[in-house]
């Protein structure tokens, strides 16, 4: 074992650098700070306290404040700041500038472009589809436009993060690529292979019968063409959580990383993996064979392995942060942890609500398991455990280093940054509970419970717990978000000599040492898209093959 | 001669062994599955043919929804049309004991379909044909609810099968 190599001389992000990674962390918190104010009329609306009718300011019908809830916070804040921070990550951890910093500011700039256009008709309640916008439902055409600019704004984002990490290879023939610069890009090339699908379905299919070029469209075939996409977006925000949990969180709490090898053979698998597994969103779906549904169920269960060698790996590197803090015994590294740390205590509280929303997974995955759930609340229940959680707690943690290095400015308050993540983590223990528990009673998602005329009396409890804890998250994130916004308002700034760096973590062992085949993209590329033929294929070919444009638009 | 380190994946004997647990669990999933699946007869939806949403009043059987008696207190079909915001038919009877297969299609959005206490559960899609079917072994009311948000009045589609003793 190599104890301590020789670092090199650090590059630190220049002020345009951090300008442009900011950027997106200030369009990524306005998101949410509007998508969440959403959240706890939701869930008290199925506590039997509706306030649609009174703040009809904000949205005139529960399903337009659902659509703004999932699309801001789902789709919005996660990917403004993912782009944002994995575009810190990549320079950071090459040492270098973006390979052309314009194809990154083009990218930016077209995902805002469509963002506000997008908006328009959300907030005009021309667009209550919700997040998942299934035809023949229809929306405003500015509403898939928009989602259209989003997602292929983040695609050249991807580009210049590509063009970046091969500009370095060719200077530096020989090394072993930074873990967490090869992670940053493995997860954009894995987001831009998965949203072929959505992008497809938007262009080919939904556009064309919106703008009336056709009859209409096929609604199964849209389905498929959507989950394609649906489940990979998943990784798409987790992957940057557990990015910051295997190299970055380790150092927070004064460790090293566990396992370069393993860290790297986790993130191929999940190139490889994430995509071919679709179908068990539609396992309840009516024009996909069954046989095709357990394929899938099976790679799915085999993507849930790298997350559970995940769980191995990161708890490792804690346990080994947490004894060189002195910590003894058993559990005693858990007490050495740094807890008053807010960015350690709300990833630390990330991971272990994510072995929640790990085995919801599994359990989703299960083939004719998943009838007892399908669409019920259980499912919202299981993604706020997710997205909600291990991403979203992640970013927060993130954001409590991110922003006073972007700004050279001290963190406001970290006792209250760290106390939120307390409430936060309190308020979805009680929230997903409840609606973990009502699914497997019956519950439809998606529908406020509270008006619902088939919702018996003995669910009242649990429906009041749902109120009582989407109204406490709000809190921990409201929280978070006055303390981002009076950090970087302030006007007082950090000393030269205390600045905050960028948390990456050493390996144990040498990367050198990290075998050739887990630091090249051409066999996990390939062995990425034969699997993706082989699950997708057959099934794509004959439902294009077969497609009927019988279903015209309907207006929600 | 070389300085070069000694390159392999080096794995931990712990990690080795948390490797094998995770391994044995998810083979032991999939043989729940493939149990549940045939021993236990819980089967998810599969393709049962197409249909043009548009022409369903003069198609039969979607032109005539309602409960078919195959075997008399014994094996029964309904075929429900998916509408907004309500099912065709609304409200079914059917002796206790009954096996009943549920057919369903929409004439316009897409739906759902999820019959309390049972294992039916399934999209109603525009287009498609979905069926499953459960047996009724205690008397009392079932309801089918719409579990796809399918406009403003989602809300309120359910309908309603009464077992009778």
């Amino acid at each position: 074992m190599i104890e301590d190599r020789v670092t090199q001389p650090t590059r630190e992000l220049t002020r345009s650098e951090k300008r442009f990674v900011g950027i997106h962390v200030i369009f990524a918190v306005a998101a949410l700070s509007i998508g969440i104010q959403y959240g706890p009329m939701q869930a008290l609306e199925h506590a039997g306290l509706d306030l649609y009718p009174k703040m009809s300011f904000l949205a005139s019908s529960y399903y337009q404040g659902l659509t703004l809830h999932g699309v801001l916070n789902a789709l919005i804040w996660t990917t403004f700041f993912i782009t944002g921070f994995l575009t810190l990550v990549v320079i950071k951890g090459l040492e270098r500038p973006l390979r052309y910093p314009w194809l990154n500011r083009i990218g930016f700039w077209m995902m805002v472009v469509g963002l506000f256009t997008a908006a328009i008709p959300i907030l005009g309640n021309q667009a209550t589809v919700l997040y998942t916008f299934y035809p023949p439902m229809e929306a405003s055409a500015l509403f898939y436009i928009g989602l259209v600019l989003v997602v292929v704004g983040s695609w050249i984002e991807g580009y210049g993060m590509y063009f970046t990490f091969y500009a370095w290879r060719k200077e530096n023939p020989g090394t072993r690529s930074p873990f967490v610069a090869l992670a940053a890009v493995i997860t954009m090339v894995m987001w831009q292979i998965a949203t072929i699908g959505i992008a497809s379905e938007i262009l080919a299919i939904i556009l064309p019968s919106v703008f009336g070029w056709t009859s209409g469209t096929d609604p199964q075939l849209s389905r498929t063409l959507f989950w394609f996409t649906g489940h990979p977006l998943v990784y798409f925000w987790v992957l940057p959580a557990y990015l910051s949990w295997y190299a970055m969180l380790p150092k927070q709490v004064g460790g090293k990383m566990f396992s370069d090898s393993l860290a790297r053979l986790v993130f191929w698998l999940f190139l490889i993996l994430s995509t071919p597994l679709g179908f068990h969103h539609q396992f309840a779906d009516p024009g996909v064979p069954a046989g095709w549904k357990f394929i899938h169920a099976l790679l799915t269960l085999g993507v849930s392995f790298p997350s559970l060698l995940t769980l191995f790996t990161v708890v490792a590197s804690l346990e080994y942060g947490g004894r060189k803090r002195g910590g003894k015994g058993l559990f005693g590294w858990i007490r050495a942890l740094p807890w008053s740390n807010p960015s350690v205590v709300w990833q630390l509280l990330a991971g272990l609500l994510f072995v929640f929303g790990g085995i919801g997974g599994i359990i989703n995955a299960s083939y004719n398991v998943n009838l007892a759930l399908h669409n019920t609340s259980w499912v919202p229940g299981h993604f706020h455990l997710t997205v909600a959680s291990a991403a979203t707690m992640s970013f927060v943690g993130i954001s409590f280093w991110l922003v006073p290095y972007l700004t050279g400015k001290p963190l406001w308050r970290p006792k209250l940054a760290a106390a939120a993540a307390w409430i936060y983590f309190g308020g979805m223990v009680i929230f997903s509970n409840a609606m973990h528990v009502i699914g497997l009673l019956g519950a439809p998602r998606r529908t406020p419970l509270g008006t619902a005329p088939y919702v018996p009396g003995e669910w009242a409890g649990h429906l009041w717990r749902i109120g009582f804890g989407g109204t406490i998250m709000w809190i921990g994130l409201m929280i978070f978000i006055v303390v981002v916004a009076v950090t970087a308002l302030q006007r007082k700034r950090l000393p030269e000599d205390q600045l905050v760096e960028v948390p990456i973590a050493e390996s144990i062992r040498d990367p050198q040492m990290t075998p050739e085949w887990l630091d090249r993209w051409r066999p996990w590329l390939i062995a990425a898209v034969v699997l993706i033929l082989l699950s997708y294929g057959p099934q794509l070919y004959e439902q294009i093959t077969q497609i009927q444009l019988t279903s015209p638009g309907f207006t929600p | 001669m070389s300085d070069a380190p000694e390159q392999n994946i080096h794995i931990d004997p712990y990690e080795r062994t948390w490797i094998r647990i995770s391994i044995g669990f998810l083979i032991f999933f999939i043989i729940m599955i493939v149990v549940a699946g045939l021993a236990l007869g819980i089967q998810v939806p599969t393709d049962e043919g197409r249909v043009n949403p548009n022409t369903l009043d003069a198609e039969l059987p979607w032109s005539e929804p309602g409960l078919r008696e195959i075997v008399p207190g014994e094996e029964y079909e309904v075929y429900i049309v998916a509408s907004r915001f309500s099912f065709n038919p609304r409200e079914i009877t059917v002796p206790k004991g009954a096996k009943v297969t549920f057919w369903a299609t929409s004439s316009d959005v897409q739906h759902g379909f999820a019959l309390e206490g049972t294992n039916v559960n399934m999209m109603v899609i525009p287009g498609q044909v979905s069926k499953l079917s459960a047996t009724f072994d205690e008397p009392g009311e079932y309801n089918y609810i719409c579990h796809e948000y399918c406009g403003l009045g989602h809300a309120a589609m359910f309908g309603t099968v009464t077992v009778e003793s």
